[in-house]
């Protein structure tokens, strides 16, 4: 028997505005608990929610860019439920009409593309954190996050694999952070992700019973707890059973999913439109404007990277999942004369190793991209070879200098004076008779040695082009 | 003696230094100290007062001095007030001290009030005859045995006794009009969205309004413009600058169309109630306006499309009252539930108990379309009521209550017949529209009988320029209950 799934996922994409989305408070992380929280965010009697509109920008900038509709007019609503970081009693958040309607967004797997359809995108608060450490069996909250601004993207149940579902989301991922809306920090949750997920006959038109998965805060989480989940669901149909909708928790040491919430215990959110605050209208001009505000996005650019620069799909694929890294890329071509898949190669090659080893994102490189692009021309124009090159970068990172100052410094400047490789080679061939008969007996292996041993004598410094040359001339002669 | 003048009188008095803001200050407070057993006031702040005194006398000894320099003003409880207790007439409030003003406390005090106090009301403003207070109920000061009207009965009962000059209240279903009918004041409802919601604790958020209870239209003008204006921190406030009500007060009556609704002349209506205000409608006859029929077919939806949206929304404005961040916590709860309930159950009295109920249930999943969905039509429905009689007057005029004041708990055990208390006023808040109340006689037991002009949206000018006129050719404003004349 053969089974599909079914998966939707619903993302919580914090925005990246200054100030929260109905209080001026700031909305910088990790501050001292309870020090970003002003009279609106601690719920005072009395106090009245103001909207920022800046959150509004973003969400019709993200609206735009999953060509979506983005509705003109929008209410806020009471999501009303008791919690202790909650302090108003409800979240204010949109429901039946919210800024965002139905839009796509199209993704790459295996070589096919699926076209994952997204139902709304609605804004939304977020609440405080509960803290159950160190009180002494008392709970402590920190509000600094309420009012946090939240975008909340629901896509449709149009992806049928971990794989997919974990594709549309590093898209999103790429997508937020290229609109500039969201850091897209997942330790911080910044970019926080629920997954609803069913499975039913291969041939079963009819959607399963679906149960919704929480605390799966990375991409890896994310794959491991739908596949868990899928293989569960099946376990428990082919056992006779059926599954039961509820709310299921990843816990990632023992990567299984558990029963959180049964539907029996499903709150009764009692939604209403906000009295507080007046519908929110988006006029034509606005949307305009924030078309015109549009950074360029990640296909439009992969394309233009493989139209324009000659790039490899797969490497122009590498180069935009971050837009600092592709904006990276563009200003070492700027600044070479080298052509753009060495350019390319370099970036996702040597650039990337480095930011990994680090543990640093490319908006915290040490090396700006016009001393990458000096070097890349002096590999070009012969001053170094690809190799030492290598170790050039490699003090260009630890200590800021140009490539040129360390060439200098360090002597590094590649020998082509012919004269001068040919007395190398003329050493080398005279202490190495026995691979010079090897040769001359047909073995073109030895070349390789010999081309070794005068790279080594030369310190790695002699052209090796010069050198094969030089060296085969003269074993042929 | 000071307090036989009106709160605009007294303002010229003190600019033209004929007294000092803190001799009026010592007046009042000795009245309030007098009048006690009245129970209008919850807080009485004598020091902080006396501190904005000496700062007003400063002020008024200076140029150009701010129009209400000195004048002592109290506000009622629901208002949040810097440093001075905010219970809004609720246990769950009792410790609670905001750190901030209000925006009308604000305004106030930019206009050079002086605030004397804190006035009673019914806990969280849910109620028509100040009993539901948990600092107990307010007398009326023309009869001890009867209710001044609620739920600004504190501000109302402390005007009428001359106990301060003007007060503030809100008014969410007639809460500044009826108790306004009640003592002889003249009570103003704004249009919504005139006076800033910020710093009020919210009851029904898209029906409260804040408005002066005053002794006349004069000093209720006087009131609003100091009060009135857009505030950035409230959405829902009025970007528009509107002119000063004061400066029409004296615009005459000729040509002025009145609408008497049917609906509010029907059997539900007391005999001497209706024989005063259609003496009232003559008055004003006289001085030039004509009078038309007009129908507001829906009114009688009103009562309960009210008390489907002004709990539904309550229940929710409510929710931050928790025990967790400020407020009453009961004692020891063993756990999170055992800490909201009882200190909700504790904290909470039967009213607002009542009406959380109503609102939880009218949006529960299942009944939300049945109870709020269809609320908000017939609300809209009144609203174009409104809208059509409109079409053929410039105000609509009627009384305020069925009855005059009736007696400490009278209806206490039956909410039904209390909440027919708002029956001509509740429409005028879902329709957001502005309404005035002034006397307009006594009945047999000395009772004040109050009447009622609705505006269309933003006519508060025209409201307060009838007020004041009938106010011209009548004295009913100027009666002070026998005790405290």
């Amino acid at each position: 028997m053969s089974w599909e799934s079914v998966i939707g996922l619903e993302v919580h994409v914090q925005l990246s505005t200054r100030s929260k989305i109905f209080s001026g408070s700031a909305t910088a992380f990790g501050a001292e608990p309870n020090t970003q929280a002003n009279a609106v965010d601690i719920a005072l009697p009395g106090v009245l929610p103001v909207m920022n509109r800046e959150a509004a920008v973003m969400a019709v900038k993200f609206g735009l860019a999953v060509n979506a509709t983005v509705n003109q007019r929008s209410v806020f609503a009471r999501k009303n439920y008791f919690y202790p970081d909650l302090p108003k009693g409800y979240q204010i958040s949109q429901y039946e009409i919210p800024i965002v309607g139905p839009g796509y967004l199209d993704i790459e797997v295996d070589g096919e593309i699926l076209r994952v359809g997204i139902t709304r995108a609605h804004l939304e608060e977020d609440a405080g954190k509960s803290l159950h450490e160190d009180f002494h069996g008392m709970t402590g909250i920190d509000l600094n996050r309420a009012g946090t601004p939240l975008l909340e993207v629901v896509s449709e149940p149009d992806m049928r694999s971990a794989a997919q579902a974990v594709a549309y989301l590093r898209k999103m991922h790429t997508l937020v952070r290229y609109l500039g809306i969201c850091d897209g920090n997942m330790q911080e949750g910044s970019f926080r992700c629920d997954a609803n997920v069913s499975v039913r006959r291969a041939g079963d038109d009819r959607l399963g019973t679906r149960t919704e998965l929480k605390n799966i805060n990375s991409f890896r989480f994310v794959e491991k707890a739908i596949n868990f989940e899928i293989e569960r669901q099946v376990e428990v149909i082919e056992g006779g059973g059926s599954v039961v909708q509820e709310t299921r928790l990843y816990d990632p040491d023992r990567d299984e999913t558990r029963s959180m919430r049964g539907k029996e215990q499903a709150h009764d959110y009692r939604y209403f439109p906000d009295p507080d605050l007046p519908p929110l209208v988006i006029d034509d001009d606005f949307v305009e404007a924030s078309r015109r505000a549009m950074p360029e996005l990640p296909d439009a650019k992969r394309r233009r990277f493989v139209e324009s620069y000659g790039l490899r799909e797969a490497d122009a694929d590498m180069l935009v999942t971050d837009r600092p890294v592709a904006d990276y890329f563009e200003a070492v071509c700027a600044a070479t004369a080298a052509d753009a898949r060495t350019a390319a190669n370099w970036v996702n090659g040597d650039v990337a190793a480095a930011l990994n080893r680090d543990g640093i994102d490319m908006t915290a490189i040490p090396v700006p991209a016009e001393h990458v692009g000096r070097l890349l021309d002096r590999i070009a124009d012969g001053t170094i070879s690809g190799k030492i090159a290598k170790d050039v970068f490699s003090t260009m990172w630890s200590s800021g200098d140009d490539p040129d100052s360390i060439i200098e410094s360090r002597g590094l400047k590649q020998i082509s004076d012919a004269g001068a490789i040919e007395q190398i080679v003329d050493a080398v061939l005279a202490d190495s008779a026995a691979q010079v008969e090897q040769y001359r007996a047909g073995n073109q292996k030895v070349v390789g040695f010999l081309v070794g041993q005068v790279m080594k004598r030369s310190e790695g410094k002699a052209n090796p082009k010069q050198v094969n040359e030089i060296l085969r001339r003269k074993l042929d002669a | 003696m000071p307090h036989r003048h009106s709160l605009t009188e007294l303002a010229a008095m003190l600019r033209a230094r004929e007294i000092s803001a803190v001799e009026l200050l010592d007046h009042f407070l000795a009245r309030i100290e007098a009048a006690g057993e009245l129970n209008a006031f919850i807080t009485v702040d004598a020091e902080g007062a006396r501190a904005q005194a000496r700062a007003a006398d400063d002020m008024l000894a200076g140029d150009d001095p701010p129009p209400l320099a000195g004048v002592p003003i109290a506000h009622k409880d629901i208002f949040c007030t810097r440093g001075l207790k905010t219970s809004c007439g609720s246990r769950i409030l009792d410790n609670f001290i905001a750190p901030y003003d209000a925006t009308v406390v604000e305004r106030l005090a930019a206009a050079g009030a002086v605030t004397l106090g804190k006035t009673n009301m019914d806990e969280f403003a849910m109620g028509s005859s100040n009993e539901t207070s948990w600092y107990g109920p307010v007398k009326n000061p023309w009869d001890a045995a009867r209710v001044p009207g609620g739920s600004s009965g504190g501000s109302a009962a402390a005007v009428a006794a001359r106990l301060v000059p003007g007060a503030t209240g809100t008014d969410t279903g007639g809460s500044i009009r009826q108790p306004a009918a009640f003592c002889a004041l003249t009570g103003l409802k704004p249009s919504y969205g005139r006076v800033s919601r910020y710093g009020i604790v919210a009851f029904a958020s898209s029906l409260d309004q804040a408005g002066p209870l005053a002794q006349s239209a004069a000093d209720a003008a006087l009131l609003l413009d100091a009060m009135a204006g857009f505030d950035s921190r409230d959405s829902t406030s009025l970007e528009n600058q509107l002119p000063p009500t004061r400066a029409s007060l004296e615009d005459g009556l000729r040509g002025l169309r009145i609408g008497l609704p049917k609906e509010f002349f029907d059997a539900g209506v007391d005999a001497t109630v209706a024989a005063a205000v259609e003496a009232a409608v003559a008055a004003l006859c006289k001085l030039g306006a004509t009078t038309v029929e007009v129908s507001l077919p829906n009114m009688a939806a009103g009562i309960p499309c009210y008390y489907v949206i002004a709990p539904a929304e309550a229940s929710s404005n409510l929710a931050r009252f928790d025990g967790v961040r400020y407020g009453y916590r009961c004692d020891d709860p063993v756990d999170l539930a055992d800490l909201y309930e009882r200190s909700r159950a504790e904290g909470f009295g039967a009213e607002v108990k009542r009406r959380i109920m109503i609102g939880t249930y009218a949006l529960s999943s299942g009944y939300y379309d049945a109870y709020y969905l269809k609320a908000q039509k017939i609300r809209r429905l009144i609203a174009s009521d409104f809208d059509t009689a409109f079409e053929q007057c410039d105000i609509v005029l009627g009384p305020t209550t069925p009855t005059t004041a009736f007696a400490l708990g009278e209806k206490t055990d039956d909410p039904v017949s209390m909440y027919l208390n708002d029956i001509y006023t509740n429409t005028v808040n879902l329709a957001g529209l502005p309404g005035v109340s002034l006397p307009v006689g006594f009945d047999a037991a000395g009772l004040p009988i109050g009447m009622q002009l609705i505006g269309p949206y933003l006519g508060e000018a025209r409201l307060l320029n009838v007020a004041h006129r009938y106010q011209g050719v009548t004295d009913y404003h100027r009666q002070l209950p026998g005790m405290f004349a």
